[in-house]
């Protein structure tokens, strides 16, 4: 240890774990020996029922069309909030938090009567002949509403601290803008490009409140996962509750570890974290 | 993307030199009318009809429904679940902060890792866990039951879950900041005679008040809008066990939409005020901020 002259090491130290272990740890690791009470058989039976795999299909498939939007709109974003001065540019900013403080269910029912087929943006879309609310296309609206600051505040920071000589280097050896951009800055934004995305991505997969009041949650159909669990514990389901939530949990998990290679990929080859 | 050309510094009124590093005039127009237009359609419009909806039946009407005894009973449960959870939070984010950022051990950054754990659960499954360890069906259900200890569908479910969703806030926000302050001030402080304790006191709490401020603003923000982690638990008990967010959610399956935005512009004042004390705190304090990824 370094820095052992400061005082108050392990008391902190052992509330930090003693909460982590009592709050997080021992109730995660609950979770997963449930999963061990199951046969192999009847876990595989319950994550590979039609309804379950149709459950996750939406979920995944979903969540990564709505990340990619993210991605685009979050880049178009950051891009005019720090490159360009226009009137209100502090309150836009500040508008980018308002999916990370506004409660789920809030945004839930404001996204869901919105689209709704007399709401201010349902009604046009449905004389266009498109339905937005209680089918896919509404959980898609609502996990592209929730994941668009992840985007944004991951990037911004990056894009803010460019050396703008890299840009003054490029273009005095004669790129044009358009090779600046897509050859010179978008290539040192990509991790944190990168990570915004896989935030985006595994905050959609999981969200349950914002998505539910637009979904329709018709089984098969537009029904997610993070759905289905509840509706399996309110049937007192608590195998299959446990075994969609384990696959679920995994797959969390292999994102987050995801996320961390790619800062530390980044943190070496661009001396940023992402 | 090898032979485009349209962004050349070719602009006849703009200076080669200027438009070498900017786009086009129309570009830049464009590119900012895209953005604000998507931020107007889909963060700025919902917010909006929180309030209008919540005010279609007239300001009687939702002042009534506001006052109305189940409305009160999920603000005050909401208030008491908010009340407990985001000061053990606060506790445990400052003796995590200090642990991780003021000394050096093997696995820092796996218990950092964990402590951010929360953020990738799904709120569902935050709720879950509690159910599995708590319900009749687990080993400690029984004993509970024997001894008349009711923690699912009762405020001590609520109140873990939502410490379980609202867990790694404050510490996340102190992390950075105290790394980035070192070990001097204390240090000097200490070598002054103080004890640690009027070190901690003294001069670190001082030093990252912004932030902490900031983390348990956010905190709170989450705990008493919480919605997935907390339906898990709460067993939708009218009038006992139901939160803002869950009124909010049983008024609107009621078709009570009037009623539900009523509840519902509450929680949307909280988030506006939360994002107003933050906007200020980063303009007016920004180098003392760290530039976090909230959640």
């Amino acid at each position: 240890m370094r820095r052992s002259t400061l005082p108050g090491f392990s008391l902190t130290m052992g509330l930090t774990l003693t909460w982590l272990s009592v709050i997080i740890l021992i109730p995660l690791a609950g979770l997963f020996l449930k999963t061990f009470e199951l046969s192999f058989d009847q876990f595989w039976g319950i994550v590979t029922s039609r309804r379950t795999l149709n459950a996750l299909k939406i979920s995944f498939g979903l969540s990564f069309a709505a990340a990619l939007v993210n991605l685009v709109m979050g880049t178009v974003i950051v891009w005019a909030l720090v490159r360009y001065r226009f009137a209100g540019r502090r309150l836009f900013d500040a508008i980018v938090d308002i999916p990370f403080a506004l409660p789920t269910a809030v945004a839930g029912i404001a996204l869901s009567s919105l689209f709704a087929q007399k709401g201010w943006l349902g009604a046009p879309l449905a004389e266009l002949g498109i339905k937005v609310a209680f089918t896919p296309t509404g959980i898609f609206v609502a996990m592209i509403f929730i994941g668009i600051p992840f985007v944004v505040r991951t990037v911004q920071p990056v894009l803010i601290d460019l050396d703008p000589e890299i840009e003054e280097a490029a273009a005095s050896l004669g790129a044009n803008r358009w090779h600046t951009v897509f050859r010179v800055i978008l290539p040192s934004l990509i991790p944190a490009l990168l990570t915004g995305f896989a935030l985006a991505f595994a905050r959609a997969i999981g969200e349950y409140g914002s998505v539910i009041f637009i979904a329709g949650n018709i089984p098969y159909v537009s029904e997610i996962a993070p759905l289905l669990i509840v509706i399996r514990l309110e049937e007192y389901n608590y195998a299959a509750a446990t075994a969609i939530a384990t696959v679920m949990l995994a797959i969390s998990f292999a994102m987050l570890f995801v996320i961390n290679l790619i800062q530390a990929w980044s943190r070496r080859r661009y001396g940023y974290g992402g | 993307m090898a032979v485009e050309q349209p962004f050349s510094a070719a602009g006849a009124q703009t200076p080669p030199s200027r438009s070498a590093v900017t786009e086009r005039h129309a570009t830049r127009v464009a590119l900012t009318v895209i953005a604000l237009l998507f931020l107007a359609v889909f963060l700025v419009l919902p917010l909006v009809i929180v309030f209008l909806q919540a005010f279609t039946n007239g300001v009687g009407a939702y002042f009534a429904a506001l006052t109305e005894p189940d409305a009160v009973a999920a603000i005050q449960l909401t208030l008491l679940v908010a009340a407990i959870a985001v000061p053990l939070n606060l506790v445990f984010g400052l003796a995590a902060a200090w642990a991780v950022a003021k000394f050096e051990f093997k696995g820092k950054a796996f218990l950092t890792t964990l402590i951010d754990l929360p953020f990738s659960v799904s709120p569902v499954i935050s709720g879950l866990v509690y159910v599995l360890l708590f319900g009749s069906q687990s080993l400690l259900g029984p004993w509970l039951a024997a001894h008349g200890i009711q923690i699912l569908f009762a405020v001590p479910g609520i109140v873990l879950a939502t410490i379980f969703v609202t867990f790694p806030f404050v510490a996340r926000e102190l992390i950075p900041l105290m790394e980035e302050q070192g070990t001097a001030d204390e240090e000097a402080a200490l070598s002054l005679g103080a004890s640690g304790w009027q070190a901690f006191m003294r001069v670190t709490l001082p030093n990252v008040k912004w932030g902490l401020l900031y983390g348990v603003l956010l905190c709170n923000a989450r705990a008493m809008g919480e919605f997935g982690a907390v339906s898990v638990v709460s067993g939708h008990i009218r009038g006992l066990t139901n939160t803002m967010p869950l009124q909010v959610e049983i008024l609107y399956n009621e078709y009570n939409f009037a009623g539900a935005f009523a509840v519902a512009s509450l929680l949307a004042l909280l988030a506006l005020v939360t994002l107003l004390v933050k906007t200020i705190l980063e303009f007016r304090y920004g180098h003392a901020l760290s530039g976090s990824t909230g959640h």
